[in-house]
């Protein structure tokens, strides 16, 4: 499946750029996490610190472990600090 | 209900007024503005804000419609600049409408502590030490469960 994946804040800065597209048969975010940290080692770092690390799909906050069966849009970004 | 979010800057005193104005049935209406202040080390020159079209929108409607199902709300306004602010510039503001003024006050605080730690911004630093990202507060996240 192709999947729209989308850094915000530190995260982009780390990878480098704001948005790709994906084809992935990760069936959950941490899936996907796991097979981005492979990639290379800016995504290995900007994923490094789990902790530190908020996600979105398809622009609803949710958990590592949500599955992406049928999902567009996943986010990752940094706690948000709005206000 | 109104969501706003722009790179503009805003007219707080015009957006207060128009708020307030022709509610015969409001007792109280409660504003609040956030406002660029100096960093806890060094001077600040520039604070950026990014956001995440689209989901900020959605994040901020969804605070909002709880806030106003919750206390009963006439009306709420949020309105949440991004992109570039000078110190002392105007960030953002939320003013809320109800009957009696518990409620406003209330949800305006309600409003204030979701959208500090579940609306996509994020605030970017630069001051004379160099750049960088300001990090959430552990308070932030547990002012969430006073609600």
């Amino acid at each position: 499946m192709k999947l729209e994946v989308l850094y915000f804040a530190w995260l982009r800065e780390r990878i480098g750029h704001p948005r790709e597209t994906v084809d992935t048969q990760a069936e959950t975010v941490s899936a996907l996490i796991t097979e981005l940290r492979a990639r290379e080692d800016r995504y290995d770092l900007a994923f490094s610190d789990l902790d530190a690390v908020r996600v979105a799909v398809d622009q609803d906050l949710c958990d590592f472990d949500t599955p992406l069966a049928g999902a567009r849009e996943v986010a990752f970004f940094p706690p948000m600090t709005g206000g | 209900m109104q969501i706003r979010v722009q790179q503009a800057p805003f007219d707080f005193g015009d957006e207060c007024n128009r708020f307030a104005a022709n509610r015969d049935d409001t007792g109280a209406v409660v504003t609040f503005c956030g406002i660029v202040r100096a960093p806890e080390h060094g001077v600040l020159h520039r604070m950026e804000i990014e956001h995440y079209p689209g989901m900020t929108e959605r994040a901020l409607a969804k605070i909002a419609q709880t806030a106003t199902t919750r206390w009963g709300l006439q009306d709420c306004l949020v309105i949440h600049r991004y992109g570039p602010l000078a110190p002392g510039e105007r960030i953002m503001m939320v003013a809320t409408a109800s009957c009696h003024r518990s409620d406003a006050f209330a949800a305006a605080d309600f409003l204030m502590d979701y959208l500090k730690s579940r609306a996509p911004f994020w605030k970017k630093e630069t001051t004379d030490e160099g750049d960088g990202w300001v990090a959430a507060k552990d308070a932030d996240e547990a002012a969430l469960q006073r609600w």
